[in-house]
């Protein structure tokens, strides 16, 4: 480029015009982003999110109180208490608590269990408002685990021939 | 009337109150507000008086400008107040003497008038012509009559600034500057190079 | 009887007037302001291919309104050392002279709240005292990033005034009068900026740069400053900064469609394009100058400090002094003056 080229160029604010035309170009391409709390992107079968407590189909819990995810979790996140049952005496948790604040959603616990009772399901959309709702005890994870059964058992059974 | 003369009240009444306050505050960026208030004032009082010209370059010139930097200033400066204050006494005779000059002029210039009827009143203007923006009668009068005064003056506010600059400017050794032109001008081919190195021998 | 009729007619009936039309003006100007708010974070996110706020209302268009309230509803910090009346008065300051300024916009023919002779001076006048709200609120703060945004600020406002005094000096010699009602007419055959176009570039950049918008966003540099002189405000304080910021955008551009762009002219004076209301024209040149705004943001990298005060003292002052000279020596020369 030449010098009045040049000249002309700035004078004419060249790479000002060039730039919002570019610019513009962009403002009309389609969205990079989804439009999120209606429209979510793909999560895949192995998904570690908010964590679910499973049961068999007849309504038994999974879990047999082997403390293997208690024992694995690097974080320390997990407290199992065992006990045989009143009504059977088959042994089983007393006391299943997660604390969320301090999973760091490695998902060991889910490798570590033999029965597939404590899994990491598909759902990230579980922020609270105060710390205390964080502290997952075992009721609430046997809920999500009912809420979310469906979801799960289809992730396991995808993500199964790989494993 | 008497709405404007109850504005003219409350301009007045919250210029001095401003003006004293400049004098009194302890905290000198205070100061400089309370000045921004009476500038403010004055331009109102402006254009109560109908000349609104002179009340916006007031605001302009003096708020928007002067008093900026003023606060610059004053906000840059570590000062102390203590120290200060303690000068105060001692100059105290002096500032008096100096008001009641000042107060006694003022008597002599407002009551001229009142004083002996027969001078001749200079100090009053004349109003604009019917259907003239006092913008345009102050530019007729400034351009025509005070053409040489106005060159003047700005020659000797030119003056002032070069000064100013001379007085600060210093060239000093070993400073590296941006030459932007330069830098625009630069293009890829004037940058960088290319090499083909071959493997293993380095450059 | 008669007398309180008298000053009825005299004074209570014009200023139930006024007091309507300020109402009208303040709460027309506060409501698009917040839709405007939102096309900026729009354009903004569009460019970035963002979809930006689209949770509340359609499309996002109350996200306005829900900041609104929760600004409002939040606590009022002030910082331990902060001059207390001086941090309050300072936000107040830019709120109120952003709003003071629509006074004189004409609207459209004959819609303004004041008509005066120096309109353009008083918009000037105003917009020259913005400053103040910052540089307060940033001694006011005592705090170290505060303080050096407000400086910046400060510095920069005063800097690029200049300019845009020159370029409304240009402006003036063409239309003859200091009216902005006045000055639109004066474009009733061609509008400013074709004739005048550098100085309406200058005017544009400018602008951004009296407004602390980006790219010359340096008191409020987010990498260098926090947030600048906002850093120490929060709650309703620091809405009231906001709301006055884009205020004086908003009026910026109110200004460059007065100044150069015809106010509320139709491009064409002739028939489909005046059967449209003058107000509608001058909104839309409004929201076409705001969408430049909102894109200059979007794609223009910040300016360093010292780039910024050569750009306003090296290069914009000298080359608008020449346009002055040069315009007036045509207008003379050609017997082109009003």
């Amino acid at each position: 480029m030449g010098f009045f080229d040049r000249t002309a160029r700035s004078l004419l604010l060249g790479e000002f015009v060039s730039s919002f035309w570019l610019a513009l170009k962009y403002f009309v391409k389609p969205k990079a982003t989804v439009n999120y709390p209606y429209e979510k992107g793909p999560i895949s079968p192995r998904f570690r999110g908010e964590h679910a407590l499973r049961r068999y189909p007849n309504g038994e819990e999974r879990c047999i109180a082997c403390k293997l995810c208690e024992a694995i979790c690097p974080a320390q996140a997990i407290t199992i208490e065992a006990a045989p049952r009143q009504e059977d005496g088959v042994r089983r948790t007393t006391r299943y608590d997660i604390d969320m604040t301090k999973c760091i959603y490695c998902g060991f616990c889910q490798e570590a269990c033999p029965v597939d009772a404590i899994v990491e399901g598909p759902n990230f959309e579980f922020a609270v408002e105060t710390r205390e709702e964080l502290l997952y005890d075992k009721e609430r994870l046997l809920s999500n685990g009912d809420r979310w059964e469906y979801e799960i058992s289809k992730n396991i059974e995808l993500d199964a021939p790989y494993r | 009337m008497i709405v404007q003369a109850l504005a003219f009240y409350l301009f007045a009444a919250v210029l001095t109150a401003a003006a004293l306050m400049v004098v009194i505050a302890r905290n000198p960026v205070h100061s400089v507000l309370f000045l921004i208030l009476a500038f403010f004032n004055a331009a109102g009082l402006f254009v109560l008086l109908g000349a609104e010209f002179v009340a916006m370059i007031l605001v302009i010139v003096y708020v928007g400008a002067v008093a900026v930097l003023f606060m610059f200033v004053v906000m840059m400066l570590d000062i102390d107040f203590v120290e200060l204050r303690q000068g105060f006494l001692n100059y105290l005779p002096a500032g008096l003497l100096v008001g009641f000059v000042l107060v006694m002029e003022l008597i002599l210039v407002v009551g001229a008038g009142s004083m002996n009827a027969g001078a001749p009143q200079t100090a009053v203007p004349a109003a604009p012509p019917e259907g003239m923006t006092n913008t345009e009668a102050l530019g007729r009068i400034l351009y025509t009559d005070y053409a040489y005064l106005f060159q003047v003056a700005g020659l000797i506010l030119l003056a002032a600034m070069i000064g100013a600059i001379v007085l600060t400017l210093r060239a000093r050794e070993g400073v590296r500057r941006q030459v932007i032109a330069d830098q625009i001008a630069r293009t890829p081919a004037l940058g960088m190079e290319l090499k083909d190195v071959k493997p293993g021998q380095g450059i | 009887m008669v007398e309180w009729n008298a000053l009825w007619e005299g004074y209570g009936w014009p200023l139930t007037v006024i007091i309507g039309q300020i109402l009208l003006v303040a709460v027309g100007v506060l409501v698009s302001l917040a839709f405007l708010l939102l096309a900026d974070r729009k354009i903004w996110a569009a460019v970035q291919l963002r979809r930006g706020p689209n949770v509340v209302g359609p499309f996002g268009l109350l996200q306005s309104f829900a900041d609104f309230f929760k600004f409002a509803l939040k606590e009022i910090i002030i910082p331990d050392g902060a001059n207390k009346g001086v941090f309050l008065l300072a936000p107040l300051i830019t709120f109120v002279l952003a709003f003071i300024a629509w006074a004189v916009i004409p609207f459209a023919d004959g819609w303004v709240i004041s008509d005066i002779n120096v309109g353009i001076l008083y918009i000037f006048a105003i917009s020259s005292l913005g400053v103040y709200g910052i540089v307060m609120g940033g001694w006011a703060s005592n705090s170290k990033y505060p303080f050096l945004g407000s400086l910046r600020s400060a510095a920069q406002m005063v800097s690029y005034e200049v300019s845009i005094g020159f370029v409304m000096v240009t402006v003036l010699l063409c239309a003859g009068s200091l009216n902005l009602s006045e000055i639109v007419r004066a474009q009733k055959n061609i509008w400013f900026f074709i004739p005048l176009f550098p100085m309406f570039v200058i005017f544009l950049v400018s602008a951004l740069a009296e407004t602390n918008r980006p790219p010359f966003d340096l008191a409020e540099a987010e990498s260098e400053l926090v947030a600048g002189y906002q850093t120490e405000y929060s709650s309703t304080p620091f809405l009231l900064f906001m709301i006055g910021e884009y205020l004086n955008i908003v009026l910026m551009c109110a200004m460059t469609v007065i100044l150069f762009l015809g106010g509320w002219l139709p491009p064409f004076d002739m028939a489909p394009f005046t059967y449209v209301p003058e107000i509608v024209w001058f909104i839309l040149k409004i929201l076409l100058v705001f969408f430049f705004f909102a894109m200059v943001k979007a794609f223009v990298p910040r300016y360093r400090y010292d780039q910024l005060m050569r750009l306003g003292w090296k290069v914009f002052l000298p080359f608008s002094l020449v346009w002055v000279v040069v315009t007036a020596g045509v207008l003379t020369a050609f017997d082109l003056a009003p």
